[in-house]
């Protein structure tokens, strides 16, 4: 039998059964529509996770404290916050792939000026904490490294710290209190939005480390230190060598462990984006479960099939059918079906991942290679579950399935 | 061998074996027909004329003996050369019609011209619409057989048997499921394609259908037991003629 008549015959036989056909989609429908919307959803949120750690800076290196460990038991991360502005002091002196460091002395105050009062968090950095965070500011200037050096009194809001105490008006050249030390604002940043942990990265206000240090005591400490390097090929020498030198100056000896840790971006990035990759290869995985059972429907489906038309796969063989054509005849069937059921799938899962996007909000993306995953997939669905059934109808004897009743 | 003969059946023998008991369908049956023949096979239910009508129609292979279709060796063959073979020189014709249900008359025609290997065919819906229109149906191409009566079913049938243009029309009880007039009819048109050339094995227990063959073979208990020719042969068209209605026809 040719193959165009081959295809000929089984698509006339499953138009013969439009409603049967139809159920038997459906469990493929469903099962790619999942899968794709899954798909979507995970991809999505990696992308959206990529797109902010972007969003922090570019070439980003940073340092946290570390954990420590007393004769053998290990502290546990920051139990000792040996990080010093001195530490950032040294980097910048001696790092030579370091193109920019600034440490960050945090602390939260309740910031009082302008319409009202707001408690926000307080980082004391550098003049490079600018470049290295790429963060722009909106009105006024960034402090410069004068005012670092003369521990001016000198702040730049963040946006929304911005927005609650002057609403309408341009905080420039406006006082804040600061616990209790006015501070003159200079500058107020661009809105960089929530970091990818669902923290408003706006909500900060800056001020020189060293003003910081001096009239904010209490309990400020350095979180953190920030350094940059001038181009992405740096990075990992940069890493080696903010470690040679602060286990120097930290005088650390050969058989002790780091007291802090260095990071970048991509690090961060490869920690952030691993847990989403494995919550949506979980969700895919469970999706996935019922095209197993959509293909089971099929293979349901194609072996009553097989038995209620036992009789007219005797009449075929009568007239001249060999097995392998029945057997490609319901092996085509079948496979007809569950791709026709995967192409539907996938305009619904890309239906439904819009759908579900508009309604919670999420990010969500199709990869271009689900396309073909899908579709080859529910193909392979079809052969799998088909094959059976096919070639039971194969092996039927001629003469007992025409007398079949 | 010449390929005088359609069919040649020497000494078959067909034995089923069920457990340990085994059941002679055929003991020895030897059988010739020649081109242009009209041959009814009659025997009661039991006797092995369906097991006959199998390997004739090769649904089956004689456990022994030797069967020759049109000069090819039927006895041994694969089951896949089996298949081409009923594709290529047989007409099947059943007692239950046996068309695709859901499908044009016009579709079921065709069928075998689909299964067809050799690629012999070319415009398959026009052949499939020629056979229809020879047993006077050329107006009901895309009915389905749920719309046709039981006579007009068994038409789209022959027609199905005649569109590959086989060496051997067989008719298992053609007439089995139809009433007394359709009957003749149906046996009308077996004498009339049997006039222009078509070799017919009817294989039935009514005499009376048998009465419209030129020979009959009677088979019993797996044997032939007569083999003569009728005498007093009735034309089917006659008959018609003499049935007093003939806006019958039409209906029909």
């Amino acid at each position: 039998m040719k193959k165009a008549n081959l295809v000929r015959v089984a698509v006339q036989s499953i138009r013969k059964n439009k409603m049967r056909t139809l159920l038997t989609m459906l469990g493929i429908v469903i099962g790619v529509g999942a899968v794709i919307v899954m798909v979507a959803v995970g991809n999505g949120a990696q992308s959206r996770i990529q797109e902010q750690i972007q969003n922090l800076g570019t070439n980003m290196i940073i340092v946290t404290p570390g954990s420590s460990a007393q004769g053998g038991v290990s502290q546990g991360a920051g139990t000792f916050n040996r990080l010093s502005v001195e530490d950032a002091e040294t980097l910048k002196r001696e790092g030579t792939l370091i193109s920019a460091v600034s440490p960050v002395v945090m602390t939260r105050v309740q910031a009082i000026g302008g319409e009202g009062n707001w408690r926000s968090s307080v980082n004391g950095v550098s003049v490079d904490f600018q470049a290295i965070r790429d963060w722009q500011v909106s009105s006024g200037a960034f402090f410069t490294e004068s005012d670092v050096r003369s521990m001016r009194k000198v702040a730049v809001l963040g946006s929304t710290v911005a927005a609650n105490l002057f609403p309408g008006g341009d905080p420039v050249g406006q006082q804040v209190q600061l616990r209790n030390v006015p501070f003159t604002v200079v500058g107020v940043l661009a809105a960089k939005g929530q970091t990818a942990g669902g923290s408003d990265q706006d909500d900060v206000i800056l001020v020189p480390y060293t003003t910081a240090q001096t009239r904010l005591a209490g309990r400020s400490f350095i979180g953190q230190i920030l350094a940059g390097t001038a181009s992405a090929a740096d990075i990992a020498g940069a890493q080696q060598e903010i470690r040679a030198i602060m286990r120097e100056s930290h005088r650390l000896g050969d058989g002790e462990n780091d007291d802090f840790t260095v990071r970048n971006q991509d690090e961060l990035a490869d920690a952030a984006s691993g847990t989403t990759q494995v919550m949506s290869m979980l969700l895919a995985a469970i999706a996935s479960i019922s095209l197993v059972v959509g293909g089971i429907g099929i293979m349901n489906i194609m072996l009553v099939s097989v038995t209620e038309r036992t009789r007219e796969i005797g009449i075929r063989m009568a007239i001249g059918a060999r097995g392998s054509d029945v057997l490609t005849q319901f092996l085509v069937e079948s496979v007809v079906m569950s791709v026709l059921g995967g192409v539907t799938g996938l305009a619904a899962g890309f239906g439904g991942a819009a759908l579900l996007g508009s309604l919670t909000g999420w990010s969500t993306a199709v990869p271009p290679e689900a396309v073909l995953v899908a579709v080859g997939f529910s193909a392979a669905v079809g052969v799998f579950f088909g094959y059976y059934p096919a070639r039971k109808a194969a092996a039927l004897n001629p003469i007992q399935a025409l007398r079949y009743e | 061998m010449e390929n005088r003969y359609v069919i040649r059946v020497e000494d078959a023998v067909k034995t089923y074996k069920t457990g340990k008991t085994e059941v002679h369908a055929l003991r020895s049956v030897s059988l010739i027909v020649e081109p242009g023949e009209l041959i009814a096979i009659m025997g009661t239910s039991g006797s092995g004329k369906s097991t006959l009508m199998n390997i004739l129609g090769c649904l089956d292979t004689p456990t022994s003996g030797r069967y020759e279709l049109d000069g090819t060796r039927v006895d041994g063959l694969s089951k896949n050369q089996l298949a081409d073979l009923r594709n290529q020189k047989l007409g099947f014709v059943f007692q239950g019609f046996n068309l695709l249900a859901r499908t044009s008359a016009l579709e079921n025609v065709e069928l075998p011209l689909l299964y067809d290997r050799a690629g012999r065919w070319r415009d398959t819906k026009k052949l499939a619409a020629e056979a229809l229109d020879r047993v006077g149906l050329g107006g009901r191409l895309d009915h389905q057989p749920s719309e046709l009566s039981g006579g007009q079913q068994q038409r789209v049938a022959i027609a199905r048997a005649l569109v590959t243009q086989p060496t051997l029309l067989l008719a298992d009880e053609p007439t089995g499921n139809l009433d007394s007039r359709t009957t003749v009819e149906v046996m009308a048109l077996f004498q009339a394609l049997n006039e222009s050339g078509i070799t017919v094995v009817l294989v039935t227990h009514e005499a009376e259908v048998a009465q419209y063959a030129k020979r009959i073979v009677e088979v019993r208990d797996g044997r032939i037991v007569r083999d003569e020719p009728v005498r007093g042969r009735r034309v089917a068209a006659d008959d018609l003629r003499e049935m007093d209605e003939p806006t019958l026809e039409a209906a029909a």
